[in-house]
């Protein structure tokens, strides 16, 4: 059995996603950073990206989140053109801390909800199931500078999540995490995500991170990201962090690398092994 | 550092200031000095004194209107010049300059302009604290984490919102910098203005006093600033220290 939403309807569509930061004069080059880019993500898909450092994976994640605009081609959610204005329904954790120091970890976790027209009682009842959630537990009245690297990216995961959007944006949500929390973390995504049915959309570094939980792989180039392959994992939904010991979750892994190995080497500027 | 109790700097302070002030009351005598004890004495002769209030109220009137104008002129101009890019790199150079020069060399176009009452105090008054709080401000806007502004964003704030919730907190540890430089020189303005053209006002009686050689009402009015700017100064950086950044 595949992920809930494979079969299912098309939630995101980018066709000829391009984007090319302008120099603006002096003699600054533009720079190509993404793209074309062609991608259908289904409604309930878990997707993941891997790829080379600087080959676009945040601006990609920027054009799905309506902050950054296309140079070329399209970009919808849910049949609405996505255009450099933030739908609604999507969700980001971003790769750098995002957490705001003048505010306690409770009230980071509500920001958002402050901003809806939930009832108050509602708002505190959904900080609070996220700080247990994210084993945030005795740290609600604690501001952001007291916390670890970990701990304020817990924060920011909560803050997005108790928002319930439909698409999830994740930019290496578990960069700043040791490698057993990471896994953890991870099957506390995999439930939230079933219990959703969200769309989620995970930009990572870490191989074994994108095999264990997506449904789909896209590899990406070296800049100007381009989509490589996709690879379909096979998971079933109800997985957790165990099937890393399955023989499969060492071949997907094993083929990552064999795409991400040429490409990294390129970013590296030492060409491929023939040179 | 951290356990002493908040008083005990301030306290050292108080100390060491009277014991420096004591020794060189000491050494120069009374010609140009009275010693602290007579000072606070003397001091104490003119608040009970009702000549001396209105004096006291002109200067406050003054200064209050100033650091307002100071602060809501600083702030506005800072965070205007922070978002906007092509704004700050034409005023930023005129706002240094103007910092750099003399403000006294302005004085006599203000007096020309408002006059010998109360109006070209709170104007040199503010002129002095305004540029600091505007340069400060404009730095906090300008170099707020972007990824905060994108947080705002994602969560579909109005940009009133995002200026109240999000640029302006973001900010805060360094406009409150910019705050307290700017509450210093407000006070040298006000004083300064008082000084030189006015006929009421703490300043005012400092000028008097000079040129009747008055010691004793030279160093109380001394002392009253002097106690009033610490003490605010100290308050201002004990809640600074407060703000989480
Ligand atoms: N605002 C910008 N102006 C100019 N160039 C930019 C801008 N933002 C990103 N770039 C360039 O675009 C390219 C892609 O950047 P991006 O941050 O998307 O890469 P990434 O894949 O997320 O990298 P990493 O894995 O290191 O996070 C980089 O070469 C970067 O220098
Ligand atoms: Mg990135």
């Amino acid at each position: 059995m595949h992920g809930p939403g494979r079969q299912g309807e098309t939630h995101v569509r980018l066709e000829g996603v391009t984007k090319v930061f302008r120099g603006l004069g002096r003699g600054r080059p533009d720079v190509h950073a993404l793209g074309p880019i062609d991608l259908d993500l289904a409604k309930g898909e878990f997707f993941a990206v891997v790829g080379p450092s600087g080959c676009g994976k945040s601006t990609l994640l920027e054009v799905l989140a309506g902050l950054a605009t296309v140079t070329e081609g399209t970009a919808t959610f849910e049949g609405r053109p996505i255009k450099g204005e933030v739908p609604d329904g999507v969700g980001v954790v971003f790769q750098e801390d995002a957490c705001f120091p003048w505010l306690t970890v409770a009230e980071n976790i509500g920001f958002g909800l402050r901003e809806t027209s939930l009832p108050a009682g509602e708002v505190e009842a959904r900080v609070r199931r996220a700080v247990a959630t994210m084993g945030l537990d005795g740290f609600a009245g604690a501001y952001p500078s007291q916390l670890s690297g970990g701990m304020r990216q817990r924060v920011c995961i909560a803050r997005t999540l108790v928002l319930q959007p439909r698409l999830i944006l994740l930019d290496e949500p578990f960069g700043a995490l040791d490698q057993q929390t990471r896994l953890l973390m991870g099957e506390e995504l995999l439930k939230l995500w079933r219990e959703t049915g969200a769309t989620v959309f995970l930009i990572t570094h870490a191989l074994d991170e994108a095999a264990m939980l997506a449904d789909r792989i896209g590899v990406m180039s070296a800049r100007p990201g381009r989509l490589l392959e996709i690879i379909e994992t096979g998971w079933p939904a109800d997985r957790d962090s165990r099937i890393i010991e399955e023989s499969a979750f060492g071949a997907i892994t094993a083929k990552l690398w064999r795409h991400l190995r040429a490409e990294s080497l390129k970013v590296l500027g030492k060409g491929t092994d023939a040179a | 550092m951290n356990d002493a109790p908040p008083w005990r700097g301030p306290l050292l302070l108080v100390i060491g200031v009277t014991a420096v002030w004591q020794v060189l009351y000491l050494l120069v005598g009374e010609i140009a000095l009275r010693s602290p004890a007579e000072t606070v004495a003397s001091l104490a002769g003119l608040l009970a004194d009702p000549r001396f209030w209105p004096h006291l109220r002109e200067t406050t009137l003054a200064f209050g209107f100033a650091l307002l104008l100071a602060a809501a002129s600083g702030l506005l101009i800072g965070i205007t010049l922070g978002v906007n890019r092509f704004a700050r790199d034409v005023a930023e150079p005129m706002l240094v300059a103007i910092y750099s020069i003399p403000k006294v060399t302005l004085y006599p176009i203000l007096l020309l302009a408002f006059g010998l009452g109360i109006s070209a105090k709170v104007a040199f008054g503010a002129i002095h604290g305004f540029i600091p709080i505007a340069l400060f401000t404009m730095n906090a806007v300008r170099t707020i984490r972007p990824v905060l502004i994108k947080t705002g964003r994602i969560m579909k704030l109005s940009p009133p919102a995002l200026m109240w919730r999000i640029l302006l907190p973001a900010a805060l540890p360094e406009i409150f910098t910019g705050l307290r430089i700017g509450f210093s020189l407000t006070l040298i303005g006000t004083l300064l203005g008082e000084m030189f053209a006015s006929q009421r006002g703490l300043g005012f009686m400092l000028m008097n006093a000079i040129g009747l050689h008055h010691v004793d009402i030279i160093m109380s009015i001394t002392l009253l600033v002097t106690v009033f700017a610490v003490t605010v100064s100290l308050l201002l950086i004990h809640l600074d220290r407060k703000l989480p950044r």
